[in-house]
C-alpha cells in the first residue's frame, strides 16, 4: 500500500466499528468428515498429495477423521477454503466448509 | 488372478496385469460412472456459444436427487443453503467433467492396453502401465466406482459379516465382491504411488 504524505490529521469515522478491524487471519477451515467407503491409506495419501502434508502429520489427521468422525484439515480465507474443498470432493473425500471457532 | 499394482522401479511407471475377464470388468464399471455422471441433468449445453457459455454460470444449486451423485458431489456448506447452492453452482459441473473424463481414460488406457471391444478369447492379458499421473487418475476414479457401489448397496462401517454371510449367488453379495476387489486394487495403487 502507498503511504501518502499529509498535512491534515487523520479523519476518523466516528461510525467505524474497531471490531471489523480485527478479524481472524483465517476464519474459515475446511472439514473433512469419516465415510464408510474411503481407505485410511488413500484418505493419508489425499493429505500428502493435496495439502503437501508430511506423512506423520497426513497420518495423524486421518486417525481424527476414522476416531472423531471429523478433522479440521486445513484453514484460510474462504475462497482458499472453497479450493480445498473442491479438491476433496475431486479426490471423492466428504468435505464441508465452516466458519473456525 | 491380479496382484494389483507395483511400481517399476527403473522407468517409475505403475504397472499392473489384468485377466481379460478382470479388464472387462474394470471397462463395465467406469462406462457405467460415465453414462451417470453424463447422463444426468446438469451437463452443460453443448450448442451454445462458446463465449456465452464462459460468462453463463448456471450450475446447478440443487442438491442432485440421486444418492450417488450426493456423495460424489456433497454439500459443501451444511448450514447455509444459500452458499451451498452458490458453491455447487461454480463447482458441480467441473467435477462431473473430471469424474467422467478420469473414468474414460481408465477405458483408453484398458483398450489401448489390448483390451478387444468384445472379449472373445481365453487365456487373454492385458498389461497395463502408467505414468504416475495417470495412476493418480485411475486412483480418483477408483474411488468414485467404490463411492458409487457402496451407495447403492447401503455399506456401513463394520459390516463385512453382513455382506460375508449373503448366499453366493445374490447379485448384492456379488457387486460387494465387485466393490472389495476394487478396494483391494486402490490398496495397492496407493502404496505403489507411496513408494
Amino acid at each position: 500500500m502507498e503511504a501518502v504524505a499529509t498535512t491534515s490529521p487523520v479523519e476518523v469515522d466516528p461510525g467505524l466499528d474497531t471490531a471489523d478491524l480485527v478479524v481472524p487471519a483465517t476464519p474459515w477451515v475446511t472439514v473433512v468428515w469419516n465415510d464408510p467407503v474411503n481407505l485410511m491409506s488413500y484418505v493419508t495419501f489425499v493429505f500428502q498429495q493435496h495439502f503437501g502434508y508430511p506423512r506423520k502429520k497426513a497420518e495423524k489427521l486421518m486417525m481424527e477423521v476414522h476416531e472423531d468422525g471429523r478433522s479440521v484439515v486445513s484453514s484460510g480465507t474462504r475462497e482458499e477454503m472453497e479450493r480445498d474443498v473442491q479438491a476433496m470432493h475431486e479426490y471423492g473425500l466428504w468435505a464441508t466448509i465452516s466458519k473456525s471457532e | 488372478m491380479t496382484t494389483g499394482f507395483a511400481r517399476h522401479r527403473r522407468s517409475g511407471r505403475v504397472i499392473a496385469t489384468f485377466t481379460g475377464f478382470e479388464a472387462d470388468l474394470l471397462r463395465s464399471l467406469a462406462g457405467q460412472l460415465v453414462e451417470l455422471l453424463r447422463n444426468e441433468a446438469a451437463v452443460p449445453d453443448e450448442h451454445a456459444d462458446p463465449l456465452e457459455a464462459m460468462f453463463d454460470f448456471t450450475g446447478p444449486t440443487e442438491e442432485p436427487e440421486d444418492p450417488v451423485l450426493l456423495r460424489l458431489f456433497p454439500t459443501a456448506y451444511p448450514d447455509d443453503g444459500e452458499a451451498a447452492s452458490e458453491f455447487r453452482r461454480f463447482t458441480e459441473g467441473s467435477l462431473r467433467d473430471g469424474k467422467a473424463n478420469a473414468a474414460a481414460s481408465v477405458i483408453d488406457a484398458l483398450e489401448e492396453a489390448g483390451l478387444p471391444d468384445e472379449l472373445a478369447e481365453d487365456g487373454l492379458v492385458v498389461d497395463v502401465e502408467l505414468e504416475p499421473t495417470e495412476a493418480l487418475t485411475w486412483m480418483k476414479s477408483f474411488t468414485d466406482v467404490r463411492l458409487a457401489l457402496a451407495t447403492r448397496l447401503g455399506v456401513e462401517d463394520g459390516d463385512e459379516e453382513y455382506w460375508h454371510r449373503l448366499p453366493d449367488d445374490d447379485p448384492r453379495a456379488q457387486a460387494h465382491d465387485i466393490y472389495e476387489w476394487v478396494g483391494y486394487l486402490q490398496e495397492t495403487l496407493v502404496a505403489a504411488l507411496q513408494d
